[in-house]
């Protein structure tokens, strides 16, 4: 079952718009650059100073690295140990191919649960699979805890960001939606007071509610253990204190050894909010009598994850430890947020990763959302080398339209085809420079430059102007300096 | 269930063609693994006072409460700190040692309390298993003096009692002195604490609201 039109999310990139369109209207509206744009700037702010403290920041990247490349080339031993010692700790493993054989998983359990409810942890393989407005059709309530997720899951909005998800609200419209909602007529916009407000929504619920979901930032092979990185304590409260709790895990996500954590953890909390260490980690192993949940479920996500581990350029994508580094660091998510990349992964990871989930289906215009100035491959934190998967895509992306014969005669295709043409001899190139300098000085204004160009050449304009050709081409003027010179 | 094996095989099958060119038999993983370059830095270069100063900044940046003790004046420290919250009932794990629970309180022993019962206490004594001076963290691995993982969530006020012999400088030095990987761990940098409305960082949301450690020097002088 698919989610139902009216709980469609924008952020399904199978009916998102291509990028360029999606962008415009965040673009016209100053209040939302403004929010992205103060909390970009305080994370990286935060950040910076953390990372210039730490003196082995390098070495701790090259071993992230080096673990995460070395856990992909052997992912299947790996995962295979996990279920093995997560089982044999009273853990229960499902495998789940696509979205829609995890959301089918999840459901069953709740239903073997008799569960009309559930609380949630931030996680985003729930909000890859569209979980929530499937259990929504099916009957089940689920709560958000995080409180950004609580923000978004009372204001129905969507997440614009993998760590700090409603990052583009500001206070005043978080108070109007907690007031709206919880009904608190009274409600000051101090963050102070919207956090208490938020505590107060959830805490009945963490008591009364017995099942929880929950994602996985790591799982250890060598333990069967799930590692959750949180600041609030609702993850705690969900891992700890219901009595079934299911955790939705991508595939790539484990580490060999419980030590490993120890690379992974000093470079997570500083990557993603600036911190030394975030406020809590969890750590468990299938279930412990007497503490925590007496039931435990993992299911392990593929959903596409395994045709990008078959590609050498590609595979690194999955080394991503979900830090949003990357977006922090980029100078296009800056000025657009999250939502124009009609995905739950936005920024540079976003366009390299939710085209290839996609299976490059869907989301193609995402690899051209990017500047390519290297500024994601500079912060990752396990060395993910965004731009050259952004061309690898790209191209891609471009082999796979120039097949298309409805687009044969598309002016970009056609002009590449000429110019192909043009630039093969010398002497055509010079005839088409002499006719282009006619051709162009149609469109060059007294100040030398080119503001707007029709058609494809309007790409170009519409961003940026174009020098208007010089009177004389370079290999005029040289032909003619060495003539002088004799 | 034969759906769930078909996936399985399925899903693994996927990735073992997908590594199948770089993917080779245990033992030779295990070289790969044990060869992996790990240059950063595993054991810190600050002398044991330094260390101890450090933790104790980290913690107070983090806006907990820190106050130094000595052995013998642990029950007295304990007593102080619990007299200066103005709370009246605690619980404890089960295994934690009697003269820390000083008289006159409402003590609630853990012995699988009810989430409501603990609910109700305002505070919370523990021990803990090691501190982290780097990140200003403090490591439970949940055991009897410890605690289960509910007891240092529900209460509002968390008293964790740590020994300067169990903090370390760095977070590998953590990792060195886990004999055996824990079954249940539970890292505490401050505070819970929020910063998803405009990047201010909140403190309490959902887990206790104050955090107070109390650092008991045992170590022999140097």
């Amino acid at each position: 079952m698919t989610p139902t039109a009216s709980h469609q999310p924008i952020l399904d990139p199978k009916f998102a718009l291509p990028f360029p369109k999606a962008v415009l209207p965040v673009l016209r509206n100053p209040q939302l650059r403004k929010n992205v744009a103060h909390a970009i700037d305080v994370i990286q702010t935060k950040r910076g100073k953390l990372v210039a403290e730490k003196a082995d920041w390098q070495e701790l990247r090259t071993s992230a690295d080096a673990i995460r490349t070395h856990v992909l080339e052997n992912l299947g031993a790996y995962l295979e140990q996990f279920e093995e010692r997560c089982t044999a700790a009273g853990g229960t493993v499902h495998w789940a191919a696509d979205a829609e054989e995890a959301r089918r998983i999840v459901l069953d359990i709740l239903r073997e649960e008799k569960a009309s409810e559930v609380i949630k942890i931030k996680t985003m393989t729930s909000a890859e699979i569209q979980l929530n407005p499937y259990l929504a059709t099916n009957g089940v309530k689920a709560y958000e805890t995080d409180l950004a997720e609580i923000i978004l899951q009372l204001g129905e909005q969507e997440p614009s960001h993998i760590v700090v998800p409603a990052l583009h609200v500001n206070r005043s419209q978080v108070r109007e939606i907690f007031s709206r909602t919880m009904g608190l007529k009274d409600l000051s916009d101090e963050p102070k007071a919207l956090t208490n407000a938020a505590r107060n929504y959830l805490r009945r619920k963490f008591l009364e509610i017995p099942t929880a979901i929950s994602g996985a930032n790591f799982l250890v092979a060598e333990t069967g253990s799930v590692a959750v990185v949180e600041s609030e304590g609702n993850g705690r409260m969900c891992l700890t204190l219901p009595k079934t709790m299911i955790t939705i895990a991508g595939i790539e996500k484990v580490l060999p050894r419980y030590r490993d954590l120890e690379v992974v953890l000093q470079l997570l909390g500083r990557s993603a909010t600036g911190e030394r260490m975030n406020p809590y980690n969890s750590i468990w192993t299938g279930v412990t009598p007497g503490d925590g949940p007496q039931k435990f479920h993992v299911i392990l996500l593929d959903n596409g994850r395994s045709s990008i581990l078959g590609r050498k350029t590609e595979r690194q994508t999955l080394k991503c430890i979900r830090c949003a580094a990357c977006m922090n660091s980029c100078p296009v998510y800056r000025q657009t947020g999250g939502h124009a990349y009609g995905s739950v992964y936005p920024g540079p990871i976003g366009a390299i990763l939710t085209p290839q989930l996609m299976q490059m289906h869907y989301a193609q215009t995402l690899p051209f959302a990017s500047s390519l100035c290297g500024a994601c491959y500079e912060a990752c934190p396990v060395k993910i080398n965004i731009p050259e998967v952004l061309l690898e895509l790209r191209s891609q992306v471009v082999n796979q339209e120039r097949k298309d014969l409805k687009r044969f005669f598309d002016p970009m295709y056609l002009g590449l085809r000429v110019a192909n043409l043009l630039f093969a001899r010398a002497w055509i190139f010079h005839t088409a420079q002499f006719f282009g300098r006619f051709g162009l000085g149609m469109f060059t204004r007294s100040d030398g430059w080119i503001h707007s160009l029709p058609s494809v050449g309007g790409k170009w304009t519409q961003t940026r102007d174009l020098r208007g050709m010089p009177k004389q081409p370079f290999h005029a003027w040289w032909a003619a300096r060495k003539k002088e010179a004799k | 269930m034969s759906t769930a094996t078909n996936t399985r095989e399925r899903v693994l099958e996927r990735i073992r063609t997908a590594t199948k060119h770089v993917a080779k038999n245990d033992d030779w993983r295990a070289q790969v693994y044990s060869a992996l370059p790990r240059p950063y830095v595993h054991e810190g270069k600050r002398s044991r006072q330094e260390t101890l100063a450090l933790m104790i900044e980290r913690l107070r940046e983090y806006d907990a409460e820190v106050t130094e003790t000595t052995p013998a004046e642990l029950p007295a420290s304990i007593a102080a700190q619990l007299a200066a919250s103005g709370h009246h009932s605690f619980v404890v794990p089960p295994a934690l040692p009697v003269e820390w629970l000083a008289s006159g309180y409402d003590w609630k022993v853990d012995n699988g309390l009810g989430s409501e019962e603990i609910e109700k206490t305002e505070g919370v004594v523990t021990a803990a298993f090691c501190g982290v001076a780097d990140s200003g963290t403090i490591v439970l691995h949940h055991s009897s003096t410890e605690g289960r993982r509910v007891i240092t969530l529900l209460p509002d006020w968390h008293l964790c009692i740590l020994r300067t012999s169990q903090v370390v400088e760095t977070l590998p030095e953590y990792f060195s002195r886990c004999a055996q990987p824990p079954v249940l761990a539970t890292t505490i940098s401050g505070p819970s604490a929020t910063a998803d409305i405009e990047m201010t960082r909140i403190k309490g949301v959902h887990g206790p609201r104050f955090l107070q450690v109390i650092l008991v020097h045992d170590e022999e002088a140097h």
